[in-house]
């Protein structure tokens, strides 16, 4: 008998992922080679032979595909981590392919240290002359949310401190035993762009990333399968291209751009039946600390203006309400360049619900949220994954 | 005290796409020019072929009075790129005409920011193509 379901998720499964080693620098790699080696590690994890693959997704899908010799197979050179996964789950649900190995890798690519990484410094043309980079442009949004709604430095430095405070503990994080770290000690540190210090940014680091897909048939020779509950994308336009503006609007009856993510979130918890209450984790993607306040709001965690004091109070460290991105995220986990960075967050939901993290492991948790993107960037991915097939 | 000025010639400079042409023709000779929608009157956050409003296909170029209100900004200490001098305060500016613009506050001390600031636009030399507006408090 055939299984019935109406999800549309139902008939594909997440059942290997893999980081390998994330350092500042990995002056044995390049891109390529270490998200390869990402893509061995999560083929590994799923006891699944690389021949086996059928398509790839992720920036340099076509790259991979030829030095795994896959030929011929079916590429996606789909960017960043959730739409990735997502495109990867209908290329599996459409029949287009059997086993998906999503990649991606970054190194030997900041290799000016007197710059800023290159993918934080897109050189656009109404932009570039005002010395634009992500922190400049993430602040921009960060400052209307505080003259709207009094959000202060140390709300976001509590953000920042409990990330890093996570990676703290975590033995895979680049900054591994760098803290603990209170929100003081955030707020000691040297100003970036204003509202941001030095710790409430990113950091900069090389490492690959991978996970693998497949039919939910095959899915059932694999140990700890994981399962997409639901998921979307929302987008006001390129990043960095124009001023970020938060009240930029062009549906009336829709969200700004500064809830860039509202929108995903409610489609992906429509898609999975859920609503925020269900979420046991959230691995939000945390380019700058503010995004998690942001985030936080736009998902429907808190209502517009609560982000800060909800982060305050402490409701997003581990054992809380809410344990927010738990490895350490792009602050002291990793941020390998666009591509690996927000794929990360997938791998980490992934281990969250198959309870299989070394540090921060939320015990029983059934619905983990991921995120990418942010409002300084105009796009904001939303997927739920859970441990039980939809 | 760190008063904040335009950048010297030599920073990462833009280079102007074919619809920015227009643009940055006007700002080398002072001008601020935005574009309109013939059919609606929108304004959108740069150039553009087609109208975000109406999908009518005829904007055509404005020039502004250079007069706006300072919507965000931060204050930048640590550059992307080693050229530019810090600090320097990047923004988000309402102009009168109703449209948000990229461009950095100079002339002030980065404590004198406020919501709603009032702003002239004031142009100087990038490099020998390129001529950046800049706002100053008024």
């Amino acid at each position: 008998m055939t299984r019935q379901s109406s999800h549309p998720f139902a008939d594909v499964a997440i059942v290997g992922v893999h980081n390998t080693v994330q350092a500042r620098v990995l002056p044995e790699h390049d891109s390529t080679s270490i998200a390869l080696a990402g893509a061995l590690g999560a083929l590994a994890d799923a006891g699944i032979a690389p021949r086996d693959v059928d398509g790839v997704v992720g920036a340099d899908c076509a790259q991979i595909a030829l030095e795994l010799g896959l030929g011929p197979c079916t590429r996606r050179p789909t960017q960043m981590g959730i739409p990735a996964v997502l495109d990867a789950a209908a290329l599996i649900t459409t029949g287009q392919c059997s086993v998906v190995l999503v990649a991606a890798g970054g190194a030997a690519v900041h290799v000016d240290r007197s710059a800023t990484a290159p993918w934080t410094r897109p050189a656009n043309e109404l932009v570039v002359g005002y010395g634009l980079f992500t922190a400049a442009e993430f602040a921009l949004m960060a400052r209307r949310h505080m003259l709207t709604y009094g959000t202060t430095p140390e709300q976001m430095a509590t953000a920042a401190a409990v990330i890093r405070t996570n990676g703290h503990a975590n033995s895979e994080a680049v900054y591994f035993g760098r803290g603990p770290f209170s929100p003081a000690d955030v707020l000691a540190s040297r100003m970036i762009a204003d509202p941001f210090h030095l710790l409430d940014c990113a950091t900069t680091s090389e490492g690959g990333c991978a996970l693998v897909l497949t039919t939910a048939g095959r899915a059932g020779e694999c140990d700890a399968p994981v399962w997409i509950l639901g998921g979307a994308s929302d987008a006001f336009g390129p990043a960095y291209v124009v001023a970020p503006v938060w009240d930029f609007q062009p549906r009336a009856d829709s969200f700004p751009a500064g809830l860039v993510g509202a929108r995903a979130a409610r489609i992906a918890f429509a898609m999975a039946g859920l609503s925020v209450g269900d979420v046991d984790v959230a691995e939000l993607y945390d380019p700058f600390s503010f995004e998690i306040i942001r985030q936080l709001e736009a998902f429907g965690f808190c209502s517009p203006g609560e982000g800060g004091p909800f982060v305050e109070d402490g409701n997003i460290g581990p054992g809380a309400q809410l344990p927010v991105t738990t490895d350490g995220g792009t602050m002291s986990f990793s941020h390998p360049g666009i591509n690996a960075q927000q794929l990360q967050r997938v791998i980490r939901a992934t281990q969250q619900v198959r309870g299989s993290c070394a540090s921060n492991q939320v015990e029983g948790a059934e619905v983990a949220l991921c995120s990418n993107g942010g409002s300084g960037a105009l796009f904001c991915d939303v997927l739920l994954l859970g441990p039980e097939r939809p | 005290m760190s008063l904040l000025l335009p950048q010297p010639e030599g920073i990462p400079a833009p280079r102007p796409s074919s619809r920015g042409q227009a643009y940055w023709e006007g700002c080398r000779a002072h001008r601020l020019l935005y574009q309109r929608c013939s059919a609606c009157s929108f304004r959108g956050l740069g150039a553009f072929s087609v109208c975000a409003e109406c999908h009518a296909t005829s904007p055509e170029w404005e020039e502004s009075t250079g007069t706006g209100s300072l919507y965000s900004w931060t204050v930048v200490w640590r550059p992307p790129d080693p050229s530019f001098r810090v600090p320097y305060a990047p923004a988000v500016v309402r102009l009168d005409e109703g449209f948000w613009m990229m461009s950095a506050i100079i002339g002030c001390e980065p404590a004198a920011l406020h919501d709603g600031l009032r702003l002239g636009v004031e142009f100087h030399r990038a490099s020998d193509d390129i001529t950046l507006p800049y706002f100053r408090p008024t």
